[in-house]
């Protein structure tokens, strides 16, 4: 199977994504990483928990605002299912289709980046809640921080790649580059389901 | 029939019954965010009406909720339950393996 080669929607392979060695090696190589993301992540959030409303005279229930939270919480889980979206129609080699949705993805991921910056700013300048206040104050913006970075990360990674291929259709050669990109994008839904539990609601219970 | 005609028949109908197939599956990918939804919402309340719950049931009520999240999103949205997943899971357990005993360790250690 060549990499170039034209497919139509009835010759487009199943999993379109593992069918070249490399889409088979960056399929395995992107999960081992996930795995690695996943431990460093965990140390983040155990230094956190370690720390929490440690040398701090703000606490955590009187910081944090549930209704921010909620909100930031539906945009990134939409933009996960949206991205599902754009994966269902490349496996059915609808290009056009596939792209809307990753545009429509990249939106609802730069909302909830949009409201994290407004979150750390509302906190800094309202609360005198800085990188350097207390221990807890580190703890929590090195590991909510570290999460939005991801976001950053990944909605730069979607865009460039929509338009590094926005004219060349799918084939075998952007399929996997596609399907990494979707699973990177779950992968910050799967992290920030836990900061939104461990660090806001299990924060605002005390 | 030809044997060519017959070949475009099986073409067509393998096409077919695959678009049936991952339409489908994208059904019970938009059942799944349903409930991701639906959860995400009872932990909210949970939080948000604990003067009615005692904080001891709220705390691991709301921490089994998100490990019911992340289980539809690994199973569902990112297909760990189709076939070539072995692997995958295998660094992914062990990821998970190596956070719990990081959290683990840290917050029965760390005393300041």
């Amino acid at each position: 199977m060549k990499l170039d080669e034209k497919f139509t929607p009835q010759t487009w392979p199943v999993s379109p994504e593992t069918q070249t060695l490399e889409g088979k090696n960056k399929f395995l190589g992107f999960w081992l990483f996930l795995g690695g993301e996943t431990v460093l992540f965990a140390s983040l959030f155990a230094t956190y928990l370690a720390l929490k409303d440690s040398g701090s005279s703000i606490k955590a229930n009187e910081l944090f605002d549930p209704v921010l939270v909620f909100a930031m919480t539906m945009l990134l889980l939409t933009s996960s299912l949206t991205s599902v979206y754009a994966i269902y129609h490349m496996k059915n080699y609808n290009f056009k289709k596939m792209q809307a949705w990753f545009f429509i993805t990249v939106l609802l991921g730069a909302g909830f980046l949009a409201l994290e910056v407004y979150e750390f700013y509302h906190y800094v300048h309202e609360y005198h809640f800085g990188f350097k206040s207390s221990a807890f104050s580190s703890a929590y913006y090195t590991l909510v921080g570290t999460h939005g970075a991801h976001v950053l990360f990944g909605l730069c990674w979607i865009i460039t790649l929509l338009l590094r291929n926005s004219k060349r259709g799918l084939n075998l050669y952007n399929a996997p580059k596609y399907y990494t990109a979707s699973l990177y994008w779950h992968f910050i839904d799967v992290v920030w389901v836990f900061i939104f539990t461990v660090v806001y609601l299990m924060g605002m219970v005390g | 029939m030809t044997n060519e005609q017959m070949n475009n028949v099986n073409v067509r109908h393998a096409y077919e019954f695959r678009r049936k197939k991952s339409a489908e599956e994208m059904r019970h990918q938009v059942i799944t965010f349903v409930l991701m939804i639906f959860l995400t919402l009872i932990s909210f309340g949970a939080v948000i009406f604990n003067e009615f719950i005692p904080v001891k049931f709220v705390l691991p009520f709301i921490l089994l909720l998100a490990v019911v999240q992340v289980i539809f999103q690994l199973y569902y949205f990112m297909h760990a339950s189709h076939k070539g997943h072995e692997l995958p899971m295998f660094f992914m357990y062990s990821g998970v393996f190596a956070a719990f005993l990081t959290i683990l360790a840290m917050v029965t250690i760390v005393w300041w």
